[in-house]
């Protein structure tokens, strides 16, 4: 039974759910990496939309900023409820994966504008000059610049959004935190495996956190 | 358009708005407190307030509310919910916000430290009256992001049943079932109130390198 004075800590317990925990950290990861290669290339998208003529750039604008001022967990409701009311169904992680894509990909888009925003204007009049056909500029001139600065920043959302994918449980994905609470509503035992759930967060969120730092420094250091 | 919805939502709402502000307010204390922390001479200051941020940045906030709220009852220690929903939201983001004080405190010129030893202030005299109010202002604008950042993890505190906004909405599609007005009405409520703050943040910001500059 429970000892609500001292709380002990029940080893056998927390061991005996660990492997099932682990396996559902897999998803975890699935999900962020499979939302953050969509929000990577919506990201793109919207900041070239960005770039676009005011018909198109505005609204673009609007959606980016509509993404980013409303908070993920009602983004992710209004995919998982309102979708299938006109049709269309996905499956829980699916949805959950395009709610992460979308609204990282308003986030990353900022990260792409300020990116292209750091490349030199004179670049952009060299290859002119030089007669570089537009998608010769960007792919040979304007990206490989503009990318390098991106990528620890890139590299923050990517922990920044690995750690928001707890979200996705109340959309009943069974990624981590599902798991905790299944196996918490089965044994009336709660600390064992949200605590294990915060240190498998912890875990691999502050060695990467560390990586991306890293880089950082010697990004700093090469320019 | 369900204008009918929105009495109940404002009323959701309300408790978003006192959430947000509630946990803000500690959020800036615990800030401070750890941002200076991290910086004292005293080496198990340092490792207590990195330690803090560290753990509370590096795991996920709706582990944490969760935590608060189902594993500390096992430690005899009970919780209402809106206590730890503004203990999880203020223990977070006041993490972050202590880098926020630390970065802004080590951007203050070495200059102004220089001189204020020189002119034998206590250190104690130096930071109040030098470094933080040159540091207060390079805060400002990282602050306001957070504050948005903190107005949408508010609707986190709906999964352990306080009855923000958030909550009102998903209550009442389950109870009405008319999904895509209670969801437009609540994405367009957050988005008017964090909107609003986003241009703030942008004011302050184009204020602040403009004084710069000058």
């Amino acid at each position: 039974m429970f000892d609500f004075i001292t709380f002990r800590w029940d080893g056998e317990f927390a061991l005996s759910i660990l492997p099932q925990l682990l396996r559902a950290a897999v998803i975890t990861l699935q999900a962020t990496v499979v939302g953050f290669a969509l929000a990577v290339v919506i990201g793109l998208a919207f900041a070239l939309l960005r770039r676009g003529p005011r018909p198109i750039s505005w609204p673009a604008g609007f959606v980016v900023e509509f993404l980013r001022s409303t908070p993920l967990l009602v983004q992710l409701y209004v995919l998982y409820f309102l979708l299938p009311a006109y049709g269309i169904r996905f499956d829980a992680f699916t949805t959950g994966v395009i709610g992460l894509g979308l609204h990282y990909g308003a986030y990353l888009s900022e990260v792409y504008r300020a990116g292209i925003a750091s490349v030199d204007e004179g670049q952009w009049e060299a290859a002119t000059a030089l007669n570089f056909g537009r998608l010769h500029i960007w792919r040979t001139i304007v990206l490989p610049q503009a990318v390098p600065p991106m990528v620890p920043a890139f590299g923050n959302y990517f922990i920044v959004m690995f750690k928001e994918t707890p979200l996705l449980s109340a959309i009943t994905v069974t990624e981590l935190m599902q798991t905790a609470k299944i196996i918490g509503s089965r044994s009336f035992n709660y600390v064992e495996p949200y605590t294990l759930v915060g240190a498998i967060f912890f875990l691999m969120s502050y060695p990467a956190a560390l990586l991306v730092n890293r880089l950082e420094a010697r990004l700093a250091r090469n320019r | 358009m369900g204008f009918d919805l929105v009495p109940i939502l404002l009323r959701g709402l309300d408790v978003t708005v006192r959430l947000t502000l509630t946990s803000a307010a500690l959020a800036f204390a615990i800030a401070i407190v750890a941002g200076l922390g991290r910086l004292s001479p005293f080496a198990p200051i340092r490792f207590l307030a990195g330690a803090y941020v560290e753990v509370f940045r590096g795991t996920s906030v709706l582990v944490q509310m969760f935590w608060f709220f189902f594993a500390l009852p096992l430690f005899g220690i009970t919780l209402t919910p809106f206590v730890a929903g503004v203990a999880a939201l203020a223990l977070n983001i006041g993490a972050y916000g202590a880098e926020i004080v630390r970065g802004a405190i080590r951007s203050v010129p070495t200059g102004q430290i220089e001189a204020s030893i020189a002119l034998n202030m206590t250190p104690a005299l130096r930071m109040r009256r030098v470094v933080l109010p040159q540091a207060f202002v390079l805060m400002l604008p990282p602050f306001g992001n957070l504050l948005i950042e903190l107005l949408k993890a508010t609707a986190l505190v709906s999964l352990i049943t306080i009855p923000d906004v958030t909550f009102q909405g998903v209550a009442l599609q389950q109870t009405t079932g008319r999904t895509t007005e209670i969801f437009l009405w609540l994405l367009v409520l957050y988005f008017a109130l964090a909107y609003p703050m986003t241009l703030a943040v942008r004011w302050v910001e184009r204020r602040a390198s403009a004084y710069r500059k000058a």
